[in-house]
């Protein structure tokens, strides 16, 4: 039996705080590890469309995201198989949660729907901070998910081969280096130069003091 | 009690309030209220952007060359096309000159984004407007193929093609999964295609969703990746190499001859598949004219794919540069991104405080100061409005306008002025779709006007990447390989204080953005999105902006399903893809749907 395709996915956006939990998972693990050529690493952003072709190809999904579980901040939780579209379409806060659905729904109407699915999800604690980074809460999940995510692939022979650091060790379809956690989170504007409050509920919040 | 606005159209808020609210954190989010009078009619429309966000926040004091990068992240949808408009920025303010090749390439980018984005914006954002799936499932396979092979050469066309996928629709239905075909309208009176044409359509929905990821390719070659490509202030940063014998990574002939073969696929389906089924569809919405809003009288254009490199001339535009108001079309004045005079944003309607807000402030010396308050007569509280007052401040979206103007902006404002302008390139096929289907030109101002330009320019566009695919290939092989200037890359080459504008014509509309740079930093960020003109609240003389006006008048069969409001809001493809709920006044959750 040949290697199934995995694709190991990371979405969610990385300007907004927590919401970009995913995408520095998988940054995380390209710049970590390297893997045979049917493992496939991708940094989706929020995007929808484009998402179903590389879901299609996958006969193991594994993805990576912000979710509104209801739980304590900073919580993983792990959802498998035919719960996860489910899982995802939850009403709850949506993030972009609806848009996933719709790309496993669509997927699934092409008749090439993942065999093996793996929802690696977090409870964000920060969202409304634009231009902001993981808080440590979340930032601390990293480790635990890619811990997890290795338990998981496993069985379907997946090998982590440590890469000799920065030489290729981002693929291609990760973030810009500019985006890269550490310059991101060190080139933010400070808030005296930019305001950083604007969504309603943090100025309604402001207002009561 | 009515008011008349400025721009023409007669408000009046007495009957029942409908809200639409989109709840999504992807750029650009928007809530809708509209009053319907007693026989179902929009008589008033209250367009509200209910998320802040400004550029600068992430930007000042970062490198200008990582720009790009940033603003490739605020939009889920159009990445690429805010990429471009960055590097135009930048290189605009330092006066970098980019190579004819790297003019090409960023060309075909862009119109790949816009051949692509139109395809999927017309079947999988916007075609279940006007589609039933429901309805389709009733068709007969071997009328629906008589049909499909009436109107194209088609191939994929048989009465067994057409049984098979209404099968693999029948069954996706009847599971009851969550999907793109949840949360229809199916059955609504709004729909008026028969069986056939619902299964014809439905079908090419597959066809497009397979086919679309070819035409992404593209970027993914000369973007080295995707779906966040890579750019270059300068230039592209991909080398070309014909030779084989370059450096690793660079584009070679194999490559070069993929994007060649995908650009003659693109043609193809767009023109055998798409503008066929575009006719075809429109054919049964012939008396539903409404959503022309501001399209017959005001819309902009700031022109977009330059023929020849480092050339901003109007002439050079191959998508026209103009302004048309007041209905004027024998007029077309010209567009200046640095007169202070001509594009202003105001913050009358906006959650946004100036000095003197009776003025509007040209975006290099934007302000985003945020003030949210709410007027007299909100119902709700400030973190669950349930109603807006709309004469007070009601949006997080400035109010950008020309020379004082609410301006419409996306294909159909470039198809009006390239018709207006009496270029053939846009004149003839406006002509031809008009005359096929038997409609005078007023026809055109339309919410079916919109979804009709956006597919020629669909099509106008697959072609044109042909031509700048043949022109940099040309250019290969007269041995010109460059694709970046790098001249200018170190920021010690760079005056202390400089600032540039960069535009282009995303998919959905005019795209600025307004850097200024000092010390090598960044050190104002402003950008103008289309859904910013499209989406904006009222300005302080109260002329509305396109969403609103392009609601207005619209009867809606059934105030709890509001098809028609989707439908119009849709065909300005407004940049975002959210779930939205239905409130009914007493704030109860009515319907769930999509809005994309």
């Amino acid at each position: 039996m040949s290697a199934p395709n995995v694709l190991i996915l990371g979405i969610g956006n990385i300007l907004w705080a927590d919401e970009g939990f995913g995408v520095r998972v998988v940054e995380e693990i390209a710049r970590r590890y390297r893997f045979a050529p049917n493992v496939r690493l991708l940094d989706g952003g929020t995007q929808g469309i484009y998402l179903v072709d590389q879901v299609r190809w996958a006969e193991v999904l594994m993805v990576f995201d912000a979710i509104d579980y209801g739980l304590e901040p900073g919580t993983m939780k792990l959802v498998e198989g035919e719960a996860v579209p489910r899982f995802m379409g939850a009403k709850k806060m949506s993030l972009h949660q609806t848009g996933f659905q719709e790309v496993l729904a669509l997927a699934d109407l092409m008749g090439d729907y993942p065999s093996h699915l793996l929802l690696i999800g977090v409870q964000p604690v920060e969202l409304e901070d634009f231009g902001g980074s993981l808080r440590p809460q979340v930032r601390d999940r990293i480790e635990t998910a890619i811990a997890e995510a290795r338990r998981y692939l496993e069985r379907f022979g997946v090998e982590w081969v440590p890469s000799d650091g920065e030489s290729g060790a981002f693929g291609e379809e990760m973030p810009h280096p500019s985006l890269r956690l550490a310059d991101y989170e060190s080139g933010r504007p400070g808030p005296d130069v930019a305001c950083r409050i604007g969504d309603p509920r943090v100025l309604a919040m402001r207002g009561a003091g | 009690m009515s008011v008349q606005t400025p721009n023409g159209f007669e408000l009046d808020t007495s009957g029942k309030r409908v809200v639409v609210d989109p709840v999504t954190r992807i750029e650009g989010h928007m809530r809708c209220e509209v009053n319907l009078d007693e026989n179902n009619v929009i008589r008033n429309a209250v367009s509200t952007g209910t998320m802040w966000r400004g550029l600068e926040v992430i930007l000042r004091g970062r490198d200008p060359r990582d720009a790009w990068a940033f603003t490739e992240r605020i939009c889920g949808v159009c990445t690429g096309t805010h990429a471009l408009t960055s590097v135009r920025a930048v290189e605009d303010a330092l006066g970098i000159q980019i190579p004819e090749n790297a003019n090409s390439i960023r060309n075909i980018m862009q119109l790949t984004l816009q051949a692509h984005d139109h395809l999927v914006h017309f079947y999988h954002l916007h075609a279940l407007d006007w589609v039933d799936v429901v309805s389709a499932l009733k068709a007969d396979p071997k009328a629906t193929s008589a049909l499909a092979q009436s109107i194209s050469d088609w191939p994929l066309s048989s009465p067994g093609y057409f049984r098979d996928v209404q099968n693999r629709i029948k069954r996706f239905v009847e599971s009851g999964q969550l999907g793109p075909f949840t949360n229809g309208y199916w059955g609504n009176p709004a729909y008026k295609l028969p069986p056939e044409a619902n299964l014809m359509a439905v079908t090419h929905y597959l066809e497009a969703l397979d086919f679309q990821k070819e035409i992404v390719k593209i970027h993914t070659i000369y973007g080295g990746k995707n779906p966040h490509p890579n750019w270059l202030v300068g230039g592209v940063p991909c080398a070309i190499n014909v030779h084989e014998a370059g450096a690793v990574g660079a584009v070679n002939m194999e490559r070069l001859n993929l994007v060649s073969s995908i650009i003659d696929r693109t043609i193809e389906f767009i023109d055998k598949v798409y503008l066929p089924d575009l006719m075809a569809i429109a054919s049964f919405y012939k008396d539903w004219t409404y959503g022309g809003g501001l399209s017959s009288q005001s819309v902009l254009s700031y022109g977009d794919i330059p023929d020849r490199a480092n050339d901003s001339s109007a002439e050079n535009q191959m998508l026209p540069r103009g302004a048309i108001i007041n209905g004027n079309l024998a007029e077309i004045h010209d567009v200046d991104l640095r007169d202070p005079e001509q594009i202003q944003e105001f913050v009358t309607h906006s959650w946004f405080s100036y000095e003197d807000e009776s003025r509007g402030l040209h975006p290099w010396d934007g302000v985003t100061n945020p003030n949210f308050v709410l007027g007299p007569n909100t119902k709700g509280s400030k973190t669950r409005i349930q109603e807006i007052d709309e004469n007070a401040k009601y949006s997080w979206i400035k109010a950008p306008r020309w020379r004082g103007h609410a301006m419409e902006v996306g294909p159909l404002a470039r198809w009006v002025i390239g018709y207006a302008q009496g270029n053939p390139e846009f004149k003839e096929p406006v002509e031809k779709v008009l005359t096929d289907l038997q409609l005078p030109v007023e026809a055109l101002f339309s919410t079916l006007g919109r979804t009709a330009a956006r597919g020629l320019e669909g099509s106008w566009a697959a072609h044109k990447m042909r031509y700048f695919q043949d022109k940099l290939m040309a250019s290969l092989k007269a041995g010109d390989s460059n694709t970046a200037n790098v001249d200018k890359w170190d920021p010690k080459t760079w005056p202390k204080q400089a600032k540039g504008v960069g535009t282009t014509e995303a998919p959905r509309g005019a795209l600025g953005h307004w850097v200024v740079i000092e010390d090598g930093k960044i050190q104002n960020y402003q950008a103008v999105v289309p859904t910013t003109w499209n989406g904006s609240p009222r300005d302080p003389a109260g002329n509305i902006g396109a969403f609103e006006a392009a609601l207005m008048n619209t009867p809606v069969a059934k105030a709890e399903e509001p098809l028609e409001i989707l439908r119009t809001l849709h065909s300005f493809d407004p940049c975002l893809a959210c779930s939205t709920h239905v409130m009914s006044p007493d704030g109860d959750e009515l319907t769930r749907v999509k809005v994309r």
